[in-house]
């Protein structure tokens, strides 16, 4: 893989403090396999009743491609892995430990993309993307190299007001990369995306699993995810009752 | 996991016990009021006036009361997600608020002739004031959103909020030298009210207490129907089948 | 710690670029005092009797005003849920943001009450009191205010929603700064006074961040 190669190399010609490089040293170490399970989950948005009972279980470099047609509840289900919104029933744990339990932690393993971008329009774009990184306690090393990685570097002095749709949307998925989390959870991801976009989008969630990294996807446009595990929240939608 | 959809021991116990409640509470004002107002003596400062006396004190007491039943409400769904505590907290909020404006009205009645104005700018009176804005600003809260869930849910923060209201309007006649009389019925050393008086005073106390569990039931009641109807409505619950048409299986409703 | 100085940074680069937030607060809050003259005639003792009330009352509302950009606009882009999904916990993210908002608005008000104060002709023993009182009463303000900013995001009226929440829990700050003032000015102490704005501050420091969390979580749901 180019990109991590030419990374590791623009990082390691400057100077990085000992945290950046025991940062580095762990994500290229093979890291022990992580499984991230929900079991008799249901969720309710106001009144109304999501879905119920339902179950999924997502291990390192693993992918779930949540399908289901709108307000079958993929956006809420994303939700709820977060930990935003608390499920009805059913648990949800990590590596066997519950998440409600440290929720700290979990945001700290986590990234979640929704539909909004969180671009401020005074902000420029790499002052956006160093505030998400330090969010997170990352030191902004990794800003740079996430701007190429979706071909934004050119943008970087650029306040957020005169980017376009697509490349607020870029920039929105560029924190995935500016910090390191092993889950991703993602929603609509290539919405307003161009081609040559969509595939940046593609090779950073490639890289991710390589890196034994996990992702969890809601989608309708078609994205070609290799061995990615199927998830319909049709099959989940809660029972009218019958006689 | 239709929670809300089934609370029927309440509803059960609610039916049985409120009818009584009402009886309790229409005979405590009855006799209460009888005793108030032909029985008991005139103060000896006071005068015929001191009669308000047994309907401002019950007031001041049941706002504070029922204000600690909102935040216990509150707490306990905000805590336990208990889904009648929602329902309790938002049926208790205007009872609550309408028990404070009657202790402002009565006070204020009582006060033109003993204090010669309307209203003093008193730790006592300013505090019961806030209480009174704190009861409509939860009652505001909780209406002005369009998810009722998300309107319940603030709506109990501001409650436990404003708790902190309290021990301020309790102590506050204790804290501050105010206009206001000092505590004489709830004070280390017992009552120092006359036995002719505190009698009445007792009644009418409980009597308001009965009036304020009888309402409660009786909108508790209501939201739970309400909340069932409109679970209905979006297709979650059972529907009871129609009595003509025999077989007519239960379905949802669309 | 980055992650909670980094937000107050982010807050402060957002209030100085759109600087006309923090200038138009303190417009409004000079424009209302100045009315007062207006309102109730110049005579020189009346104005100096009401000045400190006046003062205090215009800053409250002008804080007031202020409070929905703590957590609207962030609410509005997806930014708030950015900063609850980080690993600081959304009691210290609410504490980042009330400080920058006192920086921006608070201090700023603190600053200028003082003048106000001099163009209502308050008496010169007043004027130390009132520095203090403010500079100890404004930040409750901005931690009070981010209660009831966050009790009311979302709503359909949140401005007057707000407004309906805030005031009256403002109330003791009101009552214990004005009353710095003017006991200066009748010439009794006034520690007492500083002391329970301190109090309410103390109080308000882990109580407010706490609650305005609570009332946050129900939002980002």
């Amino acid at each position: 893989m180019a990109w991590r190669t030419a990374c590791r190399g623009i990082i390691r010609a400057e100077v990085p403090p000992a945290e950046i490089q025991t940062r580095l040293v762990s994500r290229s170490s093979p890291s022990p396999a992580r499984l991230f399970e929900g079991r008799g989950l249901a969720c309710r948005r106001g009144e109304r009743l999501v879905f119920e009972n339902l179950d999924f279980a997502l291990s390192s470099g693993g992918a779930l491609l949540l399908t289901g047609h709108n307000g079958s509840g993929k956006s809420s289900l994303l939700r709820v892995m977060a930990g935003l919104t608390p499920p009805l029933t059913g648990a949800l744990t990590w590596d066997g430990t519950g998440i409600a339990d440290d929720t700290a932690a979990h945001h700290a393993r986590l990234h979640f993309i929704g539909h909004q971008d969180a671009l401020k329009p005074v902000l420029t774009v790499a002052e956006t993307l160093a505030f998400c990184a330090a969010l997170r306690d990352t030191a902004p090393d990794h800003v740079l190299p996430a701007l190429r990685k979706f071909h934004l570097a050119e943008f970087a002095d650029w306040p957020c007001r005169v980017l376009s749709a697509g490349q607020r949307r870029r920039l929105a998925l560029a924190r995935l990369v500016a910090s390191p989390a092993p889950l991703w959870l993602l929603d609509e991801p290539s919405t307003g995306l161009d081609e040559a976009s969509t595939q940046d989008l593609l090779a950073a969630i490639a890289g991710h699993r390589a890196e034994s990294g996990m992702v969890a996807i809601a989608t309708h446009l078609p994205l070609p995810i290799p061995g990615a595990a199927p998830l319909s929240l049709e099959k989940f939608a809660p029972r009218r009752s019958a006689a | 996991m239709q929670r809300f959809a089934n609370p029927g021991r309440f509803m059960r116990l609610s039916s049985r016990v409120m009818p009584w409640c009402g009886a309790g509470a229409s005979i405590g004002l009855a006799v209460g009021l009888y005793l108030a107002l032909l029985v008991a003596p005139p103060d000896y400062q006071q005068g015929e006036a001191v009669r308000i006396m047994f309907v401002h004190v019950p007031a001041a007491w049941m706002a504070s009361f029922v204000y600690a039943f909102l935040a216990l409400a509150s707490a306990v769904a905000l805590i336990w997600r208990h889904p009648l505590a929602d329902i309790a907290a938002q049926a208790a909020a205007p009872l609550g608020a309408g028990f404070t404006l009657l202790c402002l009205v009565t006070g204020s009645l009582w006060g033109e002739p003993m204090w010669g104005t309307w209203w003093v700018w008193d730790a006592r009176l300013t505090s019961v004031l806030v209480l009174f804005f704190l009861y409509v600003g939860y009652i505001a809260v909780v209406n002005g959103f369009d998810d009722p869930t998300r309107g319940a849910r603030a709506g109990a923060v501001l409650a436990l909020v404003g708790v902190v209201n309290l021990p301020i309007i309790k102590f506050s006649v204790d804290w501050w030298n105010t206009l206001h009389q000092p505590a004489s019925v709830f004070r280390v050393g017992g009552p120092t009210i006359d036995r002719s008086m505190l009698v009445p005073l007792l009644i009418m106390a409980v009597a308001f207490m009965l009036y304020f569990a009888t309402l409660l039931m009786l909108r508790m009641r209501t939201a739970i129907v309400a909340s069932r109807v409109r679970a209905a409505r979006l297709g979650e619950i059972e529907v009871i089948p129609e009595p003509q048409g025999g077989h007519q299986a239960a379905g949802s409703v669309t | 710690m980055t992650a909670f100085w980094a937000l107050v940074a982010r807050d402060l680069r957002l209030a100085l670029r759109q600087g006309s937030d923090a200038a138009l607060v303190v417009a409004f809050f000079v424009l209302a005092v100045v009315l007062f003259p207006f309102g109730v005639g110049p005579e020189p003792q009346l104005l100096a009797r009401i000045a400190a009330g006046v003062v205090w009352v215009t800053a409250l509302l002008a804080a007031l005003l202020s409070l929905d950009r703590l957590f609207q606009q962030d609410y509005e882009d997806g930014s708030l849920e950015v900063i609850a999904l980080a690993p600081l916990p959304l009691e210290a993210a609410v504490l980042a943001k009330c400080l920058a908002h006192w920086l921006t608005t608070g201090l700023p008000l603190a600053v200028v009450g003082p003048a106000l104060a001099a163009l209502l002709r308050l008496d010169g023993a007043g004027y130390l009191p009132l520095i203090f009182a403010m500079a100890l009463g404004t930040p409750s303000l901005s931690l009070v205010g981010a209660v009831g900013a966050s009790l009311s995001l979302g709503a359909r009226r949140a401005g007057v929603l707000l407004s309906l929440l805030v005031l009256p829990l403002y109330i003791p700050v009101l009552i214990f700064g004005v009353a710095a003032v003017e006991q200066a000015v009748a010439g009794f102490p006034i520690r007492p006074h500083l002391l329970i704005l301190t109090a309410l501050l103390l109080a308000a420091l882990p109580l407010a961040p706490w609650a305005a969390a609570a009332a946050l979580r129900p939002a980002l749901e």
